[in-house]
């Protein structure tokens, strides 16, 4: 293939400056880009309008992807559920059974918790969720880790808020716009989450690796006291998340940690719940004060 | 009437060298000739609502790849320019720091404007070495801006999306080249 192009068109004055200022479009794309770029990294909000208004534009386009994906995923379960019906029939009616002399054990159980809470008064006025959402698309070509649901600030959705699905924590609301935002997941590096073991209390905090696991690192130092299996919850403590939200099975125990699985894989959750900031008043008022207190004080020597 | 040879210039082609047939009367929809690479690089940025929520970066740069693939099939068609308007659109979508992709696509047209002049005479095997190498710095370049927005050392994950780029060059390649036959349909009558 030769080159199509010539960029010496003679003596036509037109045609040489068209070229030139093609170059110099070009190059000032560079220093444009870098610009932006330098703006979005001292000030990741910095485009956020931009990117809000895209994503509402093209919400439609997720919205359909993601009623394929369910509906794909429905009629493969639907065809495979005719293979083992026999025997998917016997184990249910045996686990039926079972559940039959369970359920009463767990009545009262529940009765005697609800009366023990109300001893303690620790219950937490109900915290209804902000709203329920569907996750239409995630950033699947780049390093982050972002998803995007249909809900936005005319549902009351506010960035800050944290997102959890039926099996465990998602992420939390980073860009709200008016009818989708953006959820920063855990597996995201950027996103810490305080995180306790949910047999003992063992406190400890999870962060993203952007590979889809996430690292599991303990306050405590010492032995490692961790198993593949154990179940990671939040805690609570920061303000963000509410506490007891499921996060992270261990999978493979590290010298300093663990690796874990998220408990609630966002691939393969179409429904999503926004819930209100645990403890918001507590979360602006350190805001502010961190504010307040200015930048930590150089050491001059 | 003595069939008498014709110069070469005026000489007519037949066989499979030939132009395609075409009724004289029609020519190709001006908006869709000139509009369909711009919408189909745009369209590729929107990938990123794909059915697959991922928990890491599995999909190829695929918006990248066609702006290549354009520019190689019609090197005069896009604007050298074109990297700054297409980039800031990838960049809306991406969940990259706004302005990453139109520093890089820019910087790949400038990059392709070099390869051209030395490289004057290029097969296909020429073209998917030059893609190859210029999705590679572009994936490492978006590793490296995605790991200073986090402000921690992103472990190298591109490595599945790489070899699904370099892979899926001569399909994307394909795809374009079916697009441009479909962009110069002849539907207008004049």
């Amino acid at each position: 293939m030769a080159r199509s192009r010539d960029l010496r068109p003679g003596y036509s004055r037109r045609a040489q400056y068209g070229i030139f200022t093609g170059y110099v479009i070009a190059v000032v794309g560079i220093v444009v880009g870098v610009i932006a770029l330098a703006l979005s990294l001292f000030d990741p909000g910095a485009f956020a309008f931009l990117r809000g208004a895209a994503t509402e534009v093209a919400a439609p386009v997720g919205e359909t992807s993601s009623a394929a994906r369910r509906s794909g995923a429905g009629l493969i379960a639907a065809i495979g559920a005719y293979f083992d019906t026999g025997r998917q029939n016997l184990q249910l009616s045996r686990e039926i059974a079972g559940a039959r002399a369970n359920a009463v054990t767990a009545r009262a159980l529940a009765d005697e918790n609800r009366r023990l809470k109300a001893l303690l008064h620790i219950v937490d006025p109900a915290q209804p969720p902000i709203a329920s959402a569907t996750l239409i698309g995630s950033t699947a070509a780049s390093a982050r880790r972002y998803a995007i649901i249909d809900v936005g600030t005319a549902q009351g959705v506010r960035a800050g808020m944290p997102v959890r699905a039926a099996a465990g924590l998602i992420g939390r609301v980073v860009e709200a716009s008016r009818d989708t935002a953006r959820v920063l997941l855990i597996s995201d590096a950027d996103n810490v989450v305080p995180v306790r073991r949910a047999g003992d209390g063992l406190p400890g905090f999870v962060q993203g690796t952007a590979n889809g696991r996430i690292a599991i690192r303990l306050l405590t130092m010492g032995n490692n006291p961790l198993h593949p299996g154990d179940v990671f919850v939040t805690s609570g403590s920061g303000g963000i998340y509410p506490p007891g939200v499921p996060v992270a099975v261990v999978a493979t125990t590290r010298r300093d940690g663990a690796e874990g699985q998220l408990a609630a894989d966002p691939a393969a959750t179409d429904y999503v719940l926004v819930l209100p900031t645990y403890k918001a008043d507590a979360v602006a008022a350190m805001a502010a004060s961190v504010k307040a207190a200015g930048p930590p004080l150089k050491e001059d020597n | 009437m003595v069939p008498t040879s014709r110069p070469a210039s005026t000489r007519l082609v037949s066989g499979p060298d030939a132009t395609p047939r075409r009724p004289i009367n029609r020519a190709p929809l001006p908006w869709l000739a000139a509009g369909l690479p711009w919408v189909s690089i745009m369209a590729m940025s929107l990938v990123t609502f794909s059915p697959v929520i991922a928990s890491a970066p599995v999909m190829p740069p695929l918006a990248f790849m066609t702006l290549l693939a354009w520019r190689m099939l019609r090197p005069a068609f896009l604007p050298i320019w074109a990297g700054l308007p297409l980039g800031a659109w990838d960049d809306l979508f991406s969940g990259q720091p706004f302005g990453s992709a139109i520093v890089l696509w820019s910087a790949a047209m400038l990059a392709m404007e070099v390869i051209d002049e030395r490289y004057l005479w290029r097969g296909f095997v020429q073209d998917w070495l030059a893609a190859a190498v210029l999705t590679t710095v572009y994936l490492l370049a978006m590793s490296a801006i995605a790991g200073l927005a986090a402000r921690a050392l992103l472990p190298l994950t591109i490595g599945p999306q790489w070899l699904m780029a370099i892979v899926l060059f001569p399909v994307v390649n394909r795809l374009v080249a079916m697009l441009d036959k479909l962009r110069l349909l002849p539907l207008m009558r004049l």
